[in-house]
């Protein structure tokens, strides 16, 4: 049953995809494509669950779209005035009309069993291997790691104009978001001023970070590399200006970091940035279970 | 536009009689209790407002055209121009024309009834809007009012919002709410009491039934949207801390009142348009329309499922699994007696013996854009998928196909049908098909790409993007300029009908137009169905 449906999905996206120009990047930075026309693809199982669910809607709601465009072309041409003059006067078809109340239901059905399961499966993980707390300002993101001595990172877009050649205009940071790879990340969003939203569209996770609640999520990264994504609600004036880069390293290198941001924490204790922030008042916090 | 109204439609009719009294210009426009009159002011009021959101869509389309451009100055100043635009096109265009406009002209001409049930609140009705208007461009011209047309606290209050142009902003969606209340009782009253005799509620005429639906999901959704804009100006203004976390107050809060009204608005916008469709496909296949209760009931259905779904715009504001999962159910349920339409629609065509004319082009239109938009909203619905697409290009494209296109070729669609009825002057047929296929084809090269932006990750209210999303953009930008150009040739049609010199007969298209307002003149007397019809 289940190759079918992908064998469908594959021809619908060949055909689509001859418009595009299809640009390949090096597997290790997931941004998104010229042209691309389709879900960014999977670096992590969330993503790949949320791509099953997708292909399998998107079948449905095609062969519905296709179903509907046949049907009005067909009675334009056949019950145009020319070719029948005498129209009938036909108002009601039991039958029918149960039929297509009925039908739809059950598609919703097939839909609705996948998609329940899926958002119970996104929803947390029982196990975490590691914790990291996302904090949004205007107009950067803060990543705090509580279980490695509360590193704290500050990642803030770059200007224009001191992008060095191979970096992603409006995507890319001066400090991204490093986790090992393959580990199952907890993640507490929050925020010090308005909403945001943390996305990162090839891992599959999306939440928003509101004052006053933490927000659990989770996501891993089935492969070394860098994954991009944006502030996703809007945030004032720079809204378009706070990529998210998440960087997922073999544990080693992970361990590595770690010990260079303590050593930098270290070296530099009179980080403004900082010092500002722990003299805040902190908000009341609610957390969601 | 206005003037040609004014001076082409009632003032030499050869169908007026002598006791037709109209009063002087003062009180016949700006103390009208008629409503036709009050009808034709919602529209002229519909095409400013419609007017303005686009010209700020075309502003905004050439802002995305390129990255990295700088047509628009300032992060701010594109906030505020997405917010205007957002409530431009809902408050200000869409709802006046199709329930002010076309819910006043036609309700009391379908159901036989000399006027509506309280002229002169309608007249209020309608004149809260034009200060409303003023209040909205105030926020614009100011450039603060950069919150979104959602009004998400924390960026609205005062502390990131800080302008006066906020709280005008606020102000007038309490005017136009205000409107949209009192126009929606005036509606309710109408529909139960002054219907002729033997029009009972299971033969009246379908738009009547559309608005009335709309009518109620005003009088329930609006009032939620008007507390929750007020504990925000005391939020905003006097201290209060309803939605501010310092004060023990919750940012969700907003997102649930807001929403418990925005859902219900999104039918608002859509269901009167159903009404239209369905009196223009059975006019123009000849044939009564298929499934009549069915329709009538798929609409009663939407409208109360419409008030139990409105989480589904907040999947991923940390609200618990389990009420995902409950709102996820219920959003997808809403498919089904939209489904019921849009078939009983095509089985109304089937059998039929179809004309082409333009208000027909518009429906079928409709049907393709509309069910499109649907099937969109189905992939969206679904809670995980939403995941990654929250706030993207594709929540923006699913909903203007539902209300950018299917909602405004609803409008056309009812213009087309009904000019000839509201000014005894008939449109142009070669300019109106023009004015359609060039919608048709500006409108779906401008939102078809945006799917695959937001599939792409694009994030929505952004004024400048990552380079990879460089070429759809410019594609959707395209498509804006020939909808833009579209809506020029939809200028001119108005002109070449009113200043046409050609009348029309009463009932212009013929055997399938059965409802009752076709047995009335074109323009209809000053004062219409002074003796009640009697409905077999």
């Amino acid at each position: 049953m289940q190759l079918p449906k992908r064998l469908f999905a594959a021809v619908f996206f060949t055909v689509f995809s001859l418009f595009a120009e299809l640009v390949s990047r090096p597997a290790l930075a997931q941004a998104p494509r010229p042209w691309e026309m389709d879900l960014q693809p999977a670096f992590s199982p969330m993503k790949q669950q949320i791509i099953d669910l997708h292909d399998l809607v998107l079948v449905l709601i095609t062969v519905i779209m296709l179903f509907v465009g046949g049907l009005l072309v067909w009675v334009c041409i056949r019950y145009n005035e020319k070719r029948n003059p005498v129209p009938s006067q036909t108002s009601h078809h039991t039958g029918l009309e149960i039929a297509w109340t009925v039908i739809p239901v059950l598609i919703l059905v097939v839909m609705a069993i996948p998609s329940f399961r899926l958002i119970y499966y996104l929803d947390r993980t029982p196990e975490p291997d590691m914790t990291v707390k996302i904090t949004g300002h205007q107009w950067y993101w803060q990543y705090t790691y509580p279980d490695h001595g509360d590193i704290d990172v500050e990642s803030r877009y770059i200007h224009d104009e001191d992008l060095k050649p191979g970096q992603l205009r409006l995507l890319e940071v001066d400090n991204r978001m490093v986790i090992p790879v393959g580990k199952k990340i907890r993640l507490l969003s929050n925020s010090a001023d308005v909403i945001h939203s943390f996305f990162v569209p090839a891992l599959g996770v999306q939440r928003y970070a509101i004052p006053g609640r933490t927000i659990e999520l989770w996501m891993t990264a089935d492969k070394p590399g860098v994954y991009y994504g944006q502030c996703n609600q809007i945030c004032g004036q720079d809204h378009s200006k706070m990529p998210i880069a998440v960087q997922a390293v073999p544990e080693t290198d992970f361990k590595k970091w770690v010990e260079q941001q303590k050593k930098a924490a270290g070296n530099a204790p009179a980080n403004p940035a900082r010092m500002m922030a722990a003299a805040e008042p902190a908000l009341t916090t609610e957390s969601r279970r | 536009m206005a003037e040609a109204t004014h001076g082409g439609s009632y003032g030499h009719d050869a169908h007026d009689d002598h006791h037709d009294h109209k009063p002087g210009f003062f009180l016949r426009w700006l103390c009208s209790t008629n409503h036709k009159d009050i009808g034709t002011l919602y529209l002229i009021f519909a095409v400013i407002g419609g007017t303005l959101g686009g010209a700020l869509s075309m502003i905004m389309r050439m802002q995305l055209q390129h990255p990295g451009n700088h047509i628009v100055t300032s992060g701010q100043e594109w906030n505020t121009i997405i917010t205007s635009h957002g409530l431009l096109m809902i408050f200000f265009s869409v709802m006046p024309a199709l329930i002010g406009g076309f819910g006043n002209w036609f309700i009391p001409l379908m159901i036989g009834a000399p006027d509506m049930a309280f002229p002169r609140l309608n007249n209020i009705s309608f004149w809260l809007l034009p200060p409303a208007f003023v209040l909205i461009c105030i926020g614009l011209v100011m450039g603060e009012s950069g919150s979104g047309w959602t009004l998400y606290p924390p960026l609205s209050n005062a502390t990131y919002e800080a302008g006066m142009g906020m709280d005008c902003t606020l102000f007038a969606l309490h005017l136009a709410g205000a409107s949209s209340i009192l126009g929606a009782m005036n509606f309710i009253t109408t529909i139960f009491n002054m219907r002729a005799p033997g029009m009972t509620l299971h033969k009246m005429p379908l738009f009547v039934w559309s608005e009335l639906v709309t009518a109620f999901l005003l009088v329930l959704a609006v009032p939620v949207l008007a507390g929750a804009i007020t504990m925000l100006i005391c939020d905003r203004n006097f201290g209060t801390a309803f939605f501010d976390p310092a004060g023990g107050g919750d940012p969700v809060l907003f997102q649930h009142l807001f929403w418990f009204f925005g859902h219900p608005e999104v039918y608002i916008m859509i269901v009167p348009g159903f009404g239209i469709i369905s009196h223009v496909i059975s006019t123009f296949s000849k044939k009564p329309i298929f499934g009549y209760l069915g329709m009538v009931y798929a609409m009663v259905a939407i409208g109360v499922v419409g008030f139990v779904v409105w989480a589904h715009h907040m999947y991923i504001s940390g609200i618990d699994v389990d009420t995902r999962a409950y709102f996820m159910g219920a959003t997808l349920v809403i498919a089904v007696p939209t489904g019921v339409k849009i078939f009983s629609w095509i089985a109304t065509m089937w059998g039929g013996s179809i004309r082409f004319d333009t208000p027909m082009l518009w429906a079928i239109g409709f049907l393709f854009v509309f069910t499109l938009g649907g099937v969109t909203g189905v992939v969206c619905a679904n809670a995980g998928i939403d995941e990654i697409i929250h706030n993207t290009y594709y929540i923006v494209a699913h909903f203007h196909y539902v209300l950018s296109l299917a909602a405004v070729f609803s409008i056309f669609c009812g213009w087309y049908y009904w000019i000839g009825k509201m000014s005894g002057r008939q449109y142009p047929e070669f300019w109106g098909r023009v004015h359609f296929w060039m919608t048709f084809v500006g409108v779906n090269l401008l939102f078809f790409p945006q799917h695959f932006l937001g599939l792409s990750g694009m994030p929505r209210r952004y004024p400048d993007y990552p380079d990879a999303f460089a070429g759809w953009n410019y594609v959707s930008s395209i498509g804006a300029y020939i909808s833009g150009a579209a809506f020029i040739v939809f200028l001119y049609v108005c002109f070449k009908t009113f200043t046409s010199k050609e009348k029309v007969a009463d009932n212009y298209w013929g055997e399938g137009a059965t409802t009752l307002e076709w047995t009335q003149t074109s323009p209809p007397a000053f004062h219409s169905w002074l003796e009640l019809p009697k409905v077999p």
